[in-house]
């Protein structure tokens, strides 16, 4: 695994902040890697909140746990799940700060609701970001954790705050947008994780992403987390070792020692060294094109079976060693 | 190399070439992430190399490097054509001609906007309106519809034999396939006149009442009524704008529109997709395949391959000592360190194989061809890499 680089000026630790927003191109492993930091807090004495903004459930299965909903539930000692619903956001929001009496009303404002937001590109955004904002200034945790949108949507959803104040002159949600704007731009409080697999497209979309980020929002890059990272089987010399054994008179040798074909364990082998091979390319593109300053975060492909919390905790242990570097 | 270890399915085909032979439009969708871009483009390359014809890959987001080699890069909605030399250096002289463009979503909206105006001080009006331009650049559904609805103009337009296209990624994977529908409804929703009418007639109506104080007090009367001023304005365009959205709904369900699902064998994308296969069936709509990228060898689930390799990691010692005086380039514990870490390998890559088989095995939805494709060892980025990978769609 690559040292990391240690000439950095001081960044505030990841783990540090208490507002994390974790992104990632689709199928990068986004929503584990939310939950596997939020595991890694928990566990050591952090009341953690993860939150999954586009509700799959994939969270709660991680936990072992049923769906969760946007009432925030103990699924594991000190830590919370809960999904977000910005409809259940506006009605928490108004009950909180306008007193309006909503209840009876919920079939009607629902309708309406959907509609402004459909007209209003930013109210659900705005509604999203602002209740995590809410738990942060409530301390009603030490950390919250969001497996936020994919990469093509987090730059919208964290700008939505600056986008309402141009868009909305008065009222109430502008007056709240401040305060929001406050939390977001605070490199103490705020950080973007963006998660990646050393593959094209999502390193790519990585380095597009982390220059958007830096010039259309005011949240600072905490990290980038390099998901799936593949081992490597041998270096330069044991490679021509390597070499030797596939072509005879090396591999009929090995043939006759152990009694069988070894034709598909070394083929095995050599789909192995190129899959890292190529990874490794990609990987040195991330590394030129990501500011040095932004710790950079490397976790091992998990040879394992299907996920759960067997799959988590292996990921908090990777995370832990390497927040430790 | 498809249908391994499932339960032998009657006459499932394990090709698209059937498909791309006898559809005018084959839509790509699925999950993130899953090669579907790259999957739509060989596809396509592949039915214009071997088919003849001529074959319109639209796509979305492609990586830079597939742009570049199908010419693409930096001329948004203008269909291309990748020049016949291109597929000569790839070492294929094609059939027919392929043509490619990706999907600006502005200019698209724009040129909607263009042909519904009822006239032009509207039509300047509403493409200046900054609301507007927030949702044609920013509103994620705004995205799906435009998609859906530029296919169906360039199809209207007769000029291919064959579409191929690729869906944007969405929050939501039945956002794309509803737009249409949502877009109809959303223009003649009752609740948009509500929000029109008080502030062109300045007469609160009752109904709205509870509605205005709540959204007055969040959003403020002047945001109100731009949003109001927008719609007044869009709702000059409204009959063509629901006839088009109807007529976009009616072109996905044709029977010359199929649908394949693309994804990895990883978990979370393969319940994804099993998803929207489920949601094209729920909306009558035809599944034609489902293709499955990045499929490991079979090599990785022989079982004697695994006794092997344990072998090799267990008896490293001494297979190493016997193997070192023939070995010219390292000494015998390097050796032993390379069998070692040879079958210690094999043996992590089953575990990922295994899981990976078993989980096609239980593929619920059976659609009618299931074609999986091997791991790349190197990424796709050129046309030959289209072909090679457009040959394992293909059938033998």
């Amino acid at each position: 695994m690559p040292p990391v680089s240690a000439a950095h000026p001081p960044m505030v630790g990841l783990l540090d902040r208490r507002l994390l927003f974790v992104t990632g191109k689709g199928g990068v492993g986004k929503t584990t890697v939310a939950a596997g930091l939020a595991l890694y807090a928990a566990e050591h004495g952090r009341r953690t909140l993860v939150c999954e903004v586009d509700a799959k459930g994939d969270v709660a299965d991680y936990f072992e746990t049923g769906p969760t909903n946007f009432t925030a539930r103990e699924v594991f000692p000190s830590l919370w799940a809960m999904s977000m619903d910005t409809e259940a956001s506006l009605r928490e929001y108004l009950k909180l700060s306008l007193r309006v009496p909503v209840v009876g009303r919920i079939g009607p404002l629902a309708k309406a609701f959907d509609f402004v937001a459909t007209a209003a590109p930013g109210v659900r955004e705005i509604l999203t970001v602002g209740k995590f904002c809410y738990e942060v200034r409530e301390h009603h945790y030490d950390l919250v954790v969001v497996d936020a949108s994919a990469t093509g949507h987090i730059v919208g959803q964290l700008a939505a705050p600056q986008a309402i104040n141009d868009l909305v002159k008065v009222g109430l949600i502008r007056s709240q947008t401040d305060w929001i704007l406050d939390i977001l731009s605070d490199a103490q409080i705020t950080g973007l994780v963006i998660v990646t697999t050393p593959e094209e497209m999502p390193v790519n979309e990585t380095i597009e992403l982390a220059g958007r980020v830096a010039t259309e929002t005011s949240v600072e890059l905490a990290a980038v987390i390099v998901n799936r990272v593949l081992p490597e089987l041998f270096g330069r010399s044991e490679e021509k070792v390597f070499n030797e054994l596939c072509r005879s008179p090396v591999s009929a040798e090995l043939e006759k020692l152990v009694g069988d074909d070894p034709t598909p364990v070394l083929d095995a082998a050599r789909l192995a060294v190129t899959l890292r091979r190529t990874r490794a390319e990609h990987l040195e593109r991330l590394r030129h094109g990501i500011d040095p300053a932004v710790p950079m975060m490397y976790l091992p492909f998990l040879f394992t079976r299907l996920h759960g919390l067997r799959t988590l905790r292996q990921v908090a242990r990777s995370l832990g060693e390497e927040l430790a570097h | 190399m498809a249908k391994r270890g499932s339960p032998a399915p009657v006459a499932r085909r394990t090709s698209l070439d059937g498909l791309l032979a006898s559809k005018e439009i084959v839509v790509a969708c699925g999950p993130g992430g899953v090669g579907k871009t790259t999957t739509a483009a060989a596809a396509a390359a592949m039915a214009a190399a071997r088919l003849g014809g001529k074959v319109l890959v639209l796509t979305v987001d492609p990586a830079r490097r597939l742009a570049d080699a199908l010419g693409l890069e930096g001329i948004g909605n203008t269909e291309r054509r990748v020049p016949d030399a291109t597929f000569v250096e790839a070492g294929v002289k094609p059939m027919g001609e392929l043509w490619a463009a990706m999907l600006d979503t502005k200019e698209s909206w724009d040129s909607l906007i263009r042909l519904h105006a009822p006239d032009a001080r509207t039509r300047e009006e509403i493409l200046s309106n900054p609301l507007y331009r927030n949702i044609s650049g920013r509103f994620v559904q705004s995205h799906d519809y435009i998609a859906m609805e530029r296919l169906f103009e360039i199809h209207s337009d007769g000029n291919y034999d064959l579409i191929v296209v690729d869906t944007p990624p969405t929050r939501n994977a039945l956002d794309f396939l509803d737009a249409p529908e949502r877009m109809a409804e959303f223009f003649s929703s009752r609740l948009l006149r509500w929000l029109i009418v008080p502030y062109r007639s300045r007469l609160v109506n009752l109904a709205s009442k509870p509605f205005y104080q709540i959204a007055d007090r969040i959003l403020g009367t002047q945001f109100l009524e731009d949003v109001a001023q927008f719609f007044i304005l869009f709702q000059s365009m409204y009959d063509g704008f629901v006839e088009r959205a109807r007529a976009v709904h009616r072109l996905m369900a044709d029977r010359r529109t199929s649908f394949i699902v693309v994804s990895t064998l990883e978990a979370v994308p393969l319940r994804e997709a099993e998803f929207f296969a489920q949601a094209l069936a729920d909306r009558r709509l035809h599944l034609g395949a489902i293709v499955l990228n990045k499929v490991l060898p079979d090599y990785l689930r022989d079982p004697q391959g695994a006794a092997l390799a344990v072998k090799l990691r267990d008896r490293a010692d001494e297979l190493a000592e016997a193997l070192a005086p023939e070995v010219r380039s390292g000494d015998a514990s390097q050796v032993r360190r390379v069998l070692a870490e040879v079958g210690r390998s094999y043996l992590d890559y089953r575990v990922v194989a295994q899981r990976e088989a078993e989980q096609q095995a239980e593929l619920a939805t059976v659609p009618e061809a299931l074609v999986s494709v091997p791991y790349f060892e190197t990424d796709v980025y050129d046309l030959a890499g289209l072909l090679r990978l457009g040959a394992q769609l293909w059938g033998p």
